[in-house]
């Protein structure tokens, strides 16, 4: 049958070539790899996981049933239910979930070298990732688009509801903090990097009175407007830094903008959302996209070298850039880029309020995360094609490899990986930068890859714009999340409070808007304002607590999920979502044991908080960091109760869905499935019935 | 064909960016609720906007 052999091949030739790819990929040492091997074995990966376990995903294990009326169709409100295209949803689903994770978590992994990173990108995303985007989905769609809280509170009874209540407010907070930090990082004595950032503020204003005032809803317009000044505004930033009058202004340390973005955060949460929330975000999703699209197309061109091992030394646990062994940091580390909890927030509740027809469910769901995991590879592709000496010059906090450059370089190159004092001011001074030592948090490095591989693809003589515009792009779309999140979290809080008075829980009354907002940034603002004052950078701290909230949120999707498919007595297909599952509580318990009993101080929190207190104690430590150790020790204790506080969220909603299991299976009653009926779709022309 | 091509984009656009909400609305009420009278073009994306902002809409 010629029909059927066509396919055959074709999919044999891409299982082929992926898993030549793969092997070329995993298999390689001692000379450097071809970046291009890397999207070659990511998109053969992608297709096969596509073509063919999210197909038996969506027949067997959840049949979509194409012919039943989505929410969409049945309710059609015109607001919140609308049927629409499903390349509109596709590309609303991907703005959504596409936030800053993915590119920052790969850049931080590439400690261990490009290889363990890059594994778990693709097979956390097609076996793990994607699956949770797509089953909640699902479970969503079928329940007139209903939040994760409302299916766990409905499908596992009270406690598992809490907790992810609960969950998502602590993981908002932490994400918040360490974006922050980020930005702060980024803009941290660059007189460039911070008038630029300063200069979107006004920007999103003007464009936010435009759209409402005086070209009432020309979204398209104003973003193209809007667009445009920022690219200019890029161009300024450098005037500005070469300007000896005016740089000084600019020129901010650490703290001083910590508290600009505290301050940024609370107008944020507490000024009308179409000032500065609504046309920051649609200028945000106009520069992510774009260069998403550039970075996709700059790689492909220039096919640059990837320069890092496959595995470094630091797999043993004492990288420079977070402490911690390959397992299980790596997971927690890539966090977003192979599966993101936080995409059951998105996949629940926004998007199955859009779709049409539930077999879009495959693309959109499915789709939208691989097209995420790919923008994960492509950050690890421009953290691994800097010289890995430049790599984690850039990268490694001063408390770790040293205050001076010349003590830092003698470190650095110590590990086996060379850079000297004139590389790095050489580089600095192609990206206009006094220096680039010690700009941890990931932003940076990524612009200085992202701005090598543009300068390269198109044109060298504007290393200096490209690595702003990078960095104005990350801090765009950052300081996006930071509203959007702060104003979510107000919501929360706010939903919380009313239980307990009721006015707290009017979301336009003025006193409690004033009241959630300044408690959900200072909430936040301390884990910035500490990352900021800790010598060893914050980020070390901060991401890894992130990265575990992240996957705990990931854990309670699939615990909602895997109950589900229990419930409805499709216990045989539990796996697809079981097996994550515990891949996720293995990795999450794990890493949350190590951070609270391990006895190394760069990993565990009491271990560090004890060193502390023992140095401070003995007057060991010098001056400016004896001045805030009290802090610190607080900090890395109260981190640790977070962490013991996350694992024991994850497996108390892990154990309540057991319980659930194992009474249906045991014919006790539960509650019950609280999927909507069927009701045949009017929209399908076919009529294809089972 | 080409010309027909790019009209489509340019309304895929305009769909995915929100720029033709108003439109939207429009043609929904007119099919609806045709004995109210709509919203103006200002009201409407302020109503909007509140709307989309009251749930989590970005993730990391």
């Amino acid at each position: 049958m010629p029909k059927k052999l066509l396919p055959l091949i074709l999919w044999i030739s891409i299982a082929v070539l992926g898993a030549a790819a793969m092997g070329g990929i995993a298999l390689s040492r001692g000379e450097s790899i071809n970046a291009i091997w890397f999207i070659v074995a990511a998109v053969c990966v992608y297709a096969i996981g596509y073509r063919f376990y999210s197909a038996w995903i969506a027949a067997r294990a959840l049949t979509l049933d194409e012919t039943r009326a989505t929410p969409a169709e049945r309710i059609n409100d015109g607001r919140d239910f609308v049927p629409t295209n499903r390349w509109i949803v596709f590309g609303h689903h991907f703005a959504a979930i596409a936030g800053p994770g993915p590119l920052i978590g790969p850049t931080l992994a590439a400690q261990f070298g490009y290889l363990p990173g890059t594994l778990w990108i693709l097979i956390g995303a097609v076996l793990g990732g994607c699956v949770q985007d797509m089953v909640t989905l699902f479970f969503s769609t079928r329940r007139n688009g209903r939040s994760l809280g409302q299916m766990a509170r409905d499908e596992l009874g009270p406690i598992g509801g809490a907790a992810a209540l609960i969950g998502t407010l602590m993981i908002m907070v932490i994400l918040i903090a360490v974006l922050g930090l980020v930005v702060v990082n980024a803009m941290k004595h660059s007189p460039w990097a911070t008038s630029t950032v300063f200069a979107t503020i006004p920007i999103a204003i003007f464009i936010g009175l435009y759209i409402r005032n005086i070209r009432p809803g020309r979204v398209l317009e104003g973003s193209i407007i809007g667009v445009a000044l920022l690219l200019l505004s890029v161009t300024g930033g450098g005037w500005i830094a070469h300007s000896p009058a005016l740089s000084g202004y600019f020129d901010l340390d650490g703290l001083s903008l910590a508290w600009f973005v505290i301050g940024y955060g609370f107008l944020a949460a507490i000024l009308p959302v179409w000032l500065l929330l609504a046309p920051r975000d649609y200028l945000s999703t106009f520069m992510k996209l774009g260069t998403v699209i550039l970075l996709a197309i700059a790689i492909v061109i220039l096919r640059p070298e990837v320069k890092m091992p496959a595995l470094t030394q630091f797999i043993d646990g004492s990288g420079p850039i977070f402490g911690g062994t390959v397992f299980p940091f790596v997971f927690i580390t890539v966090a977003c880029g192979a599966i993101s909890g936080f995409h059951s927030l998105i996949a629940s509740g926004t998007t199955p309020k859009l779709l049409s027809n539930e077999r879009d469910i495959r693309m959109i769901g499915y789709g939208g995360m691989m097209l995420e995991s790919f923008v994960a590879i492509m950050a690890m592709i421009a953290a691994t094609v800097l010289d890995p000496g430049v790599y984690f010059a850039i990268n490694s906090p001063a408390g770790v490899v040293g205050k001076e450059a010349a003590e830092a370089v003698a470190t650095i190159s110590s590990w086996g990986f060379p850079v000297t004092v004139e590389q790095m001011n050489e580089l600095a001074r192609q990206m206009g930068e006094a220096t680039l030592f010690a700009r941890t948090g990931g932003a940076p490095s990524l612009a200085v890859g992202m701005a090598s591989i543009f300068g390269s693809a198109f044109g060298q003589g504007m290393l200096a714009m490209w690595y702003h515009f990078a960095i104005m792009f990350e801090a765009v779309f950052i300081l996006t999340t930071l509203d959007a999140g702060t104003r979510v979290g107000r919501f929360m809080l706010q939903d919380l409070l009313g239980n307990v008075w009721r006015p707290m829980g009017r979301t336009s009354w003025y006193p409690s808007v004033l009241i959630t907002s300044a408690a959900i940034v200072a909430a936040w603002g301390y884990f910035l304002y500490i990352g900021v004052i800790d010598p060893n950078g914050g980020v070390n701290i901060l991401w890894p607590l992130f990265g575990m909230s992240n996957q705990m949120l990931a854990g309670i999707a699939l615990s909602v999920a895997t109950g589900i498919l229990i419930k409805s007595g499709k216990l045989k297909y539990a796996w697809v979502t079981g097996l994550p599952l515990a891949w996720l509580l293995i990795v999450t318990t794990s890493a949350a044991w190590q951070k609270i009993m391990s006895e190394d101080v760069r990993v565990g929190f009491f271990a560090a908080a004890n060193d502390l207190a023992v140095k401070l104690a003995a007057g060991a430590l010098p001056p400016d960091t004896a001045t805030v150790a009290p802090q610190l020790i607080f900090n890395q204790r109260l981190d640790g109760w977070l962490t013991l506080f996350f694992v024991l969220v994850l497996w108390v909603v892990v154990l309540d869905m057991l319980r659930v299991a194992a009474r249906h299976l045991s014919d006790k009653p539960v509650l019950p499935v609280t999927e909507s009926p069927h009701i045949p779709s009017r929209l399908v022309e076919d009529w294809v019935r089972d | 064909m080409f010309k027909r091509k790019l009209v489509v984009l340019i309304n895929a656009i305009r769909h995915l960016s929100g720029d033709d909400a108003y439109e939207r609305y429009l043609a929904h009420h007119a099919q609806t609720h045709h004995d109210e009278i709509p919203l103006n073009r200002r009201e409407f994306f302020k109503q909007e906007q509140e709307r989309k902002w009251s749930g989590v809409r970005r993730c990391c």
